[in-house]
């Protein structure tokens, strides 16, 4: 009995010294930050055993509360904080600064068999408005669409509302589609879709439509060609410091920017 | 020191017993308390009864009836589908399968069980949806009847189950009476048995509405999540459980539209409330005999 309480008491104490001897740094938000983050820090904790990373998901809105509420250290995000999450920050004292991580564009993607590959801006709002309803309509296929977005609260959705809907609302006929997957899968399989997903997403089994004449790509993009592209960013409470700014730092990096692409991504520079 | 032993494992099983009433209470407290505030702003017919979400424009539009509706027209498609299915081979392992059968059959329908709900979704949105979408040359795969197909299987073991050990349970005599009164077998089963165990069958009916009510991640994936009141079983829904799955991430705290999802929650949560009810009601014995 007795040595069964002192061996527990060991393994405590060596596990707390083992915590203590490590700087942790915790992390959450975004899913679609996840990868990068996931990449990132195993990479960067090959490089300073002694810095644990701890990567949660949950959303944008949910990183940014954490980072609100003080119980993390970098809120991922993939939109810029709302005014209204400042205001909250501000009021209980905490001054969120942003770090640009990586670019990201959206692609517009149909099914390979569509022979539509140019829309403007304004065929791609009356689509989704529910204005225009057949494919034949805009020199396709007489074909029915059938229009594909993602859930309100998403990252992409938001710059595709910001971007292409401009105010207007989307049909309520349309499927919101919980994640990049699910619009991609969903589009391969349906010959009348239309649907969008972030460009590290996109495989050959979609495909991706020139906006206003412009390719998605990486050039493109960077060049800021491309409207439909977003910034990717992570949040810590006033400026970084120690392990966190060392860590943002080395995702800023060439060598970080490297993974970042590795992930289906677009780097910064 | 006997007394003591006894004592402490009383006050043990109080607690635990306490904790999960508390647990309980501070759930419904949560929902409650992240949800009204929405009331506020809107007042609670026109959350329930306009159809009418578009929850991040300006201005906000919370009218969550289509949603409400997506549930309860892919919870109905759902016990359209597995109650066939579901109570004949209930009555099929009880009453005419023969006992070694009978050993096999059981477990292979509990076995439906026990796949992860995202398990069904995935076969769904990757292997049925196409199929179905190409069977009924439709737009899209993903829909009120796909999801219900995919709830269906999904409960049918919850029904089949519970039912047969309703059925199971009805003592031998009745049988025996009804055979010797010169009924067949099949009057039996219907006549005699299924009335006899009416009670547990209803239960599990109710049991797989709850289950197919609250099931999130099936109909995130399949049911098509257009916010709309479906013109045929072959359009997109969205349910509220998805709801609340897809957009609770990304929300901001503390705002709105982050009320309007625990309100969506205190609607599911009195759904559920009044369906284990109703299922405590049937399934009470009754005191006096």
């Amino acid at each position: 009995m007795n040595r069964k309480i002192l061996l527990l008491t060991l393994i405590l104490s060596l596990t707390t010294l083992i915590a203590f001897a490590k700087t942790t740094i915790t992390c959450s938000g975004s899913t679609t930050v996840l990868p990068i983050a996931q990449a990132t820090a195993e990479a960067f904790m090959d490089g300073h055993p002694d810095i644990n990373i701890s990567i949660r998901g949950g959303g944008s809105g949910v990183g940014i509360a954490a980072l609100i509420n003080g119980t993390i250290d970098i809120a991922c995000s993939s939109r810029p904080m709302k005014s209204k999450e400042i205001t909250q920050a501000k009021s209980k004292g905490i001054e969120p600064i942003p770090y640009a991580i990586a670019l990201d564009g959206i692609a517009v993607v149909v099914h390979p068999s569509n022979s539509i590959s140019n829309l403007t801006i304004k065929q791609l709002k009356d689509i989704y408005t529910g204005k225009i309803k057949n494919w034949n309509e805009l020199g396709g296929p007489n074909l029915p669409i059938v229009v594909i977005s993602r859930d309100v609260s998403s990252g992409t959705f938001e710059v595709f509302n910001e971007r292409v809907m401009a105010g207007a609302k989307v049909s309520s006929s349309a499927q919101l589609l919980a994640s990049n997957n699910a619009v991609t899968t969903t589009v391969s399989t349906t010959p009348g879709a239309i649907g969008y997903a972030g460009l590290g997403f996109v495989s050959s089994k979609v495909k991706s439509v020139a906006i206003e004449k412009i390719i998605p790509s990486e050039q493109t993009v960077k060049d800021g060609t491309y409207k439909l592209a977003r910034k990717l960013y992570m949040y810590t409470n006033g400026k970084a410091k120690g392990a966190v700014s060392q860590y943002i730092a080395f995702i800023q990096s060439s060598q970080g920017q490297k993974i970042v692409e590795k992930q289906g991504f677009i780097s910064l520079n | 020191m006997k007394g003591i032993k006894e004592k402490t494992f009383q006050a043990i099983a109080y607690i635990a017993s306490l904790l999960t009433a508390v647990c309980l209470i501070a759930i419904i407290y949560g929902i409650f308390y992240d949800g009204l505030p929405l009331f506020k702003f809107i007042s609670w017919k026109d959350f329930l009864f306009t159809n009418n979400w578009y929850p991040v424009y300006s201005p906000p539009g919370f009218g969550a009836w289509a949603l409400i509706m997506g549930s309860f027209y892919v919870t109905l498609g759902a016990l359209i589908i597995a109650l066939p299915l579901s109570l004949g081979s209930a009555i099929f392992i009880s009453e005419i399968a023969s006992p070694g059968l009978r050993e096999i059959a059981k477990p292979v329908i509990e076995l439906l069980a026990g796949i992860p709900s995202v398990v069904y979704g995935l076969f769904g949105i990757a292997f049925l949806a196409p199929l179905i979408r190409q069977w009924f040359s439709l737009d899209t795969g993903l829909n009120l009847f796909t999801s219900s197909l995919i709830l269906g299987i999904m409960v049918i073991p919850i029904i089949c189950s519970i039912s047969e050990d309703a059925m199971s349970s009805v003592p031998h005599s009745i049988r025996e009476a009804s055979l010797a009164l010169g009924a067949t077998k099949s009057e039996t089963i219907f006549k005699a048995v299924i009335p006899a165990a009416k009670k547990g069958i209803i239960g599990s009916i109710l049991l797989g509405f709850g289950r197919a009510i609250g099931e999130t991640m099936v109909v995130l994936m399949v049911a098509g999540g257009a916010a709309q009141i479906p013109k045929s079983i072959f359009e997109p829904v969205r349910p509220m459980t998805s709801t609340i799955a897809a957009e609770m991430g990304e929300t901001i705290m503390g705002d709105l539209h982050y009320n309007a999802l625990f309100a969506l929650a205190i609607v599911l949560l009195i759904i559920t409330f009044f369906s284990n009810l109703i299922t405590e009601i049937v399934f009470r014995p009754k005191r006096q005999k």
